[in-house]
């Protein structure tokens, strides 16, 4: 059943849609992890533009992290303070972000940039990822204990904080930068950024776990909500129905993931992750470097350009 | 003169064909254009875009009287388009040179009773826009070669007289007609079939799944040695309608107000999910 999308201009099977919803959706149950970075290249494999994709998975971000984030809230796994700051951080980021985007896209480099952002995130991720996995399946030792409170260059900066739930006294610069970091991919990639902001908030911030998915899904439910809005009021690139139809596929295939995680181990499953993001990260490579089967492209030019 | 040339830009689509039509008549001298009376009609006027749009096909029938040859002209609404050339850099392949053409109709067919090149001559087809390296698409912005004209740089008697502007847009030219001819936008060989007896006619005229909406000009021409001895135009409206056509203009008129619906949607649905499977 065809389903003509509105904004992608573009008709698609509804059930490749769903599919591709439920089968995203199953991964980031499986894993927790969100999703948005397989997503958004998925929706570019089948077609849809580029810019599409990515102001439309923000979108569906928005969905996918704010039951998560009610789900924290109850355990008091949300540092409010912290994640006002990394929220700060983050809008700032999604604004630039989404100027950039309008930009490459009048420059007709936006194509480009999004490939190239997805090749180096999904390559460092998927490397890290596997590396961690062939690690923890060999490890015989017992866990080594980090040091809690290591002394870096990162103490010395100005206008601290106190995070009493993080416990934590840093300057506000830290978590503010995080989150600028985390907005620009946010607006670029359409992702929520939690592959990037979970590890900083680890090691870069010292935040105690506890709290750091929840803050992390508190400040990407804000930040990615704020770019789906500057996406539609800037660029007219969400589309609701393609959303929506991800969302759907999505909820349900999340729902089954986390069921099926809670049987299956914990390292092959990392394992496999970490493959199929190189794999999507090797597709996007060879796209950009195979010789395209025409050099030539078209593009709708902005209106006003005939000076 | 020709229609082509005139600087109809800022007049309204529908007006520009209809208008187009009568004075291209004119200037083509179709004086006994009345003797070869054409009458043809589509199976439909509207073409509606909904849910489920996958491309549509629009018959054309009619009758002509003599013995011409049928050409059948659709183009669709014109815009200014951008065609851009990849270049390899650092083993990556990167948009490098673009070159802005203005009056490039956002599709085009032409089909004919007969091989193309054999009834049209390419002088009548410069002056009437028939095949799409006849059309008036021409060079936007950038200083030198502005307003050269496709027809020109893919003209290979142009070619012995080298002028650099032409030269460069040549290629570039080429990629707009091919790339559109694989998007199913420029349809060239399309074939008109007469009945027995050579007076009833027909073709189809077929839409792709990614036409873009607007008007339509349907030019249906009598042909006979080399001369447009009759013509008629018929409009065409490709709009999306239903649901489809509500969001898209509400995304692009209200965008603000839009954001905010996709924001609040995308916020109940994942609450609402949280809530269903919550155990």
């Amino acid at each position: 059943m065809q389903i003509y999308l509105p904004i992608a201009e573009m008709s698609v099977d509804v059930f490749l849609l769903l599919g591709l919803g439920g089968l995203v959706g199953f991964l980031s149950g499986l894993f927790g992890v969100g999703g948005g970075f397989l997503m958004t290249p998925l929706l570019i494999f089948i077609g849809v533009p580029p810019p599409v994709a990515v102001g439309t998975e923000a979108n569906q971000i928005v969905a996918s992290s704010v039951s998560g984030m009610i789900a924290h809230w109850r355990r008091q796994g949300v540092d409010f303070k912290m994640g006002a700051v990394l929220l700060a951080g983050g809008l700032v980021g999604s604004t630039g972000g989404v100027f950039l985007f309008e930009y490459l896209r009048d420059i007709g480099q936006i194509d480009l940039v999004i490939s190239l952002a997805y090749v180096f995130f999904l390559g460092i991720v998927g490397l890290l990822m596997l590396l961690e996995s062939v690690r923890s399946a060999v490890r015989r030792r017992g866990g080594k204990r980090t040091k809690l409170h290591h002394h870096t260059w990162v103490h010395g900066l100005p206008f601290k904080m106190r995070f009493r739930r993080s416990k934590l006294y840093i300057s506000a610069f830290l978590p503010l930068g995080v989150g600028a970091s985390v907005g620009v991919l946010a607006a670029i990639m359409g992702v929520g950024g939690g592959f990037l902001m979970v590890p900083a908030m680890i090691y870069l911030i010292g935040m105690p776990t506890a709290v750091v998915i929840g803050t992390s899904l508190f400040q990407i439910t804000f930040v990615t909500a704020y770019t789906t809005f500057l996406q539609a009021t800037n660029n007219q690139t969400v589309d609701i129905f393609l959303a929506l139809l991800l969302l759907l596929g999505g909820v349900i295939g999340a729902q089954l993931g986390s069921r099926a995680g809670a049987r299956l181990r914990g390292e092959e499953l990392r394992g496999l992750l970490a493959i199929m993001v190189l794999l999507v990260c090797g597709k996007l490579l060879f796209d950009l470097i195979a010789t395209p089967d025409d050099l030539y492209s078209l593009a709708a030019s902005r209106q006003g350009g005939n000076r | 003169m020709s229609r082509r040339a005139r600087p109809f830009r800022s007049l309204a689509a529908a007006a520009r064909v209809g208008l187009g039509a009568l004075v291209g008549l004119a200037a083509l001298g179709a004086g006994p254009a009345a003797a070869e009376t054409v009458i043809a009609d589509l199976s439909k006027r509207l073409v509606a875009i909904t849910t489920g749009f996958a491309g549509t096909d629009v018959l054309l029938f009619g009758a002509v009287e003599g013995t011409g040859e049928v050409v059948v002209v659709v183009n669709g609404p014109i815009r200014q388009l951008d065609v851009r050339r990849k270049a390899r850099v650092a083993g990556i392949w990167i948009n490098r040179d673009t070159m802005t053409f203005a009056n490039v109709p956002s599709f085009y067919s032409v089909s004919a009773s007969a091989p193309l090149d054999r009834v049209v001559p390419t002088s009548l087809a410069l002056r009437a826009g028939i095949g799409a390296r006849y059309l008036d698409i021409a060079l936007a912005r950038r200083g030198a070669g502005q307003g050269e004209r496709c027809s020109r740089a893919l003209d290979p008697a142009d070619a012995e007289a080298p002028n650099a502007a032409l030269k460069r847009m040549a290629p570039f030219c080429e990629a707009l007609i091919r790339n559109k001819t694989r998007e199913g936008l420029f349809i060239s060989e399309g074939r008109v079939t007469f009945l027995p007896g050579r007076k009833l006619f027909r073709t189809t005229i077929h839409f792709p799944a990614n036409v873009p909406v607007g008007t339509y000009s349907v030019l249906v021409y009598v042909v006979r040695d080399g001369q447009i001895v009759g013509s008629q135009t018929h409009p065409l409206v490709i709009n999306k309608t239903g649901v489809e056509a509500e969001v898209f203009d509400f995304a692009y008129r209200q965008s603000a107000f839009y954001g905010l619906i996709a924001v609040v949607l995308a916020a109940l649905a994942g609450w609402g999910a949280g809530l269903i499977f919550r155990k």
